[in-house]
């Protein structure tokens, strides 16, 4: 009799381990894929700033120390890109995004350069690029939020540690304003 | 059957959301179970213990016509809705804020159509978010806004994400299978109810009975829970969309627009009309709004979506 109680424990528990272990695994797999939706974004918007940045000395060459802090931002984003947490990555597009800032703010002193197509282009595609990181990050804050909650609550907590699961960190962008920058209005 | 109790200001949109998901989970077993009884029933008239042999067989015949809109619903309601695939380059605000709100759902981009019609309407469709379509009218592209317009691809997406655009077409089906099978029950009994009922005495007689009603009154139950699973739908899509977009105002405003245009969808007809996003069709008179519309009162919609926050 009580070999069979015991029996049952043990099949109840394993089955609830089991049970969280695999929502677990999916939760965290879903984190991965949604970070994998940032990543591309932000390789997009890597990829749109030296382009901008030429164009934009088309115009104002004597601008120079603008040009090098976007240059070199962009630099140390493709670099935490490669390697960094996203807490550190996070810091290194926020960097980014304050030059970028100042790069409209000088382009928006030379109406000629507002007027040449490549730069209005430019400009929609990394305003349009900014808009689906900022989705793409909610998404990823949204998984991460999940995995974290199922990680933290009874009775998965008792094990998750023991099975190496780790809570993940959330994506953030410095603030709302920051998140704005590089809107650019054509008027 | 305003099943919908109103959301009081102090719902948030996730509770929203979550309700409404069990209330259709709820009326979409009713429906299967609908289909059963018929069966049954009908099996038991025409023999004792005939009635759990017949129901592998109508759930077999269920699925079987399920199947086929599963894999061919969506190219058909396209095409009859005559829309266009979006080509490269073209209508590039649309374009972007399609990609955008998908990214935040985390499915992939959809296919894009343009409807050239210009009742400002739109509808998603397909049978997951990997084979998903979304159709949009020039009226809509012309009339909306930025924060209207992704009001109201948030809402078609969230149709996507929720999977709902499987179910509109399986539930569309799966009353056509209903008023076949009791059509086909009616007819029966009408031919040869009379003998057997003599044969078997005052039992096959409740029976006989029982059939009829259950004939007559399956296929209009089966549209009710059709409509209101429709209606149940729309209010869910709007939660999400509002979810995704977290601004409810913008497909408020684009309801409100909506509703003041009363030029009809010319490509819309009764079947396809409980895909877009407001009855396309706008022919419905008041009296009968609450139980035979598709959609919700679309006053109620935006009411729910300014009481958001």
């Amino acid at each position: 009799m009580e070999l069979i109680v015991v029996a049952v424990i043990v099949v109840v528990l394993v089955v609830f381990v089991i049970g969280g272990f695999n929502r677990l695994v999916t939760l965290r797999q879903r984190v991965k894929e949604a970070w994998s939706d940032i990543d591309v974004q932000l390789k997009r918007r890597h990829d749109l700033i030296p382009n901008l940045v030429e164009t934009v000395k088309g115009y104002a060459a004597h601008e120079r120390s603008t040009f090098e802090a976007v240059t070199n931002a962009r630099a140390a984003a493709v670099a935490a890109g490669a390697t960094a947490s996203p807490q550190d990555r996070a810091q290194a597009e926020n960097a980014l995004s304050s030059t970028l800032r100042s790069l409209f703010a000088v382009a928006e002193n030379y109406p000629q350069l507002q007027a040449v197509q490549e730069f209005k282009d430019l400009s929609e595609n990394l305003t349009a690029t900014e808009d689906k990181i900022a989705f793409a990050r909610r998404f990823y804050n949204g998984n991460v939020r999940d995995y974290n909650t199922a990680l933290m609550t009874f009775p998965t907590n008792l094990f998750a540690s023991l099975l190496g699961f780790k809570a993940e960190q959330y994506f953030e962008l410095a603030d709302a304003a920051d998140k704005e920058l590089p809107q650019v209005k054509f008027s | 059957m305003s099943s919908s109790a109103p959301l009081t200001p102090t719902v948030n949109i996730y509770d929203a959301a979550a309700a409404n998901r069990v209330r259709t989970v709820v009326l979409i077993v009713l429906f299967m179970a609908i289909v059963a009884a018929i069966a049954y029933v009908f099996g038991e008239y025409l023999a004792p213990g005939g009635g759990v042999a017949l129901l592998p067989f109508a759930f077999a015949f269920s699925i079987g016509s399920s199947l086929v809109s599963y894999f061919a619903g969506d190219k058909l309601v396209l095409a009859q809705s005559q829309a266009k695939p979006l080509a490269e380059g073209e209508e590039k605000q649309l374009r972007n804020v399609v990609e955008t709100l998908a990214i935040g759902l985390g499915i992939p981009t959809p296919a894009i159509y343009v409807i050239e019609d210009p009742a400002p309407n739109a509808f998603a469709t397909g049978r997951d978010p990997k084979h998903a379509s979304i159709a949009v009218t020039r009226g809509l592209l012309d009339k909306m806004d930025r924060t209207e317009l992704e009001g109201v691809i948030a809402h078609e997406l969230s149709h996507v994400g929720n999977r709902d655009i499987r179910v509109m077409l399986l539930v569309t089906v799966l009353v056509g299978t209903i008023a076949l099978l009791s059509d086909g029950m009616l007819r029966s009994m009408f031919w040869g109810g009379g003998r057997r009922d003599r044969d078997r005495g005052s039992g096959g007689s409740l029976l006989f009975v029982v059939a009829i009603v259950l004939a007559i009154l399956t296929p209009v139950i089966a549209t009710l829970i059709q409509l209101a699973v429709s209606r149940q739908r729309e209010y869910l899509a709007d939660a999400s969309g509002a979810l995704l977009t977290r601004y409810p105002p913008g497909l408020a405003s684009a309801l409100k627009k909506i509703a003041a245009d009363t030029e009809p969808l010319r490509v819309a007809n009764k079947a396809t009309a409980s895909l877009y996003i407001a009855n396309p069709l706008h022919d419905h008179n008041a009296f009968m709004d609450n139980l035979f519309n598709t959609h919700p009162p679309i006053q109620e919609r935006i009411r729910r979506l300014e009481a958001m926050d």
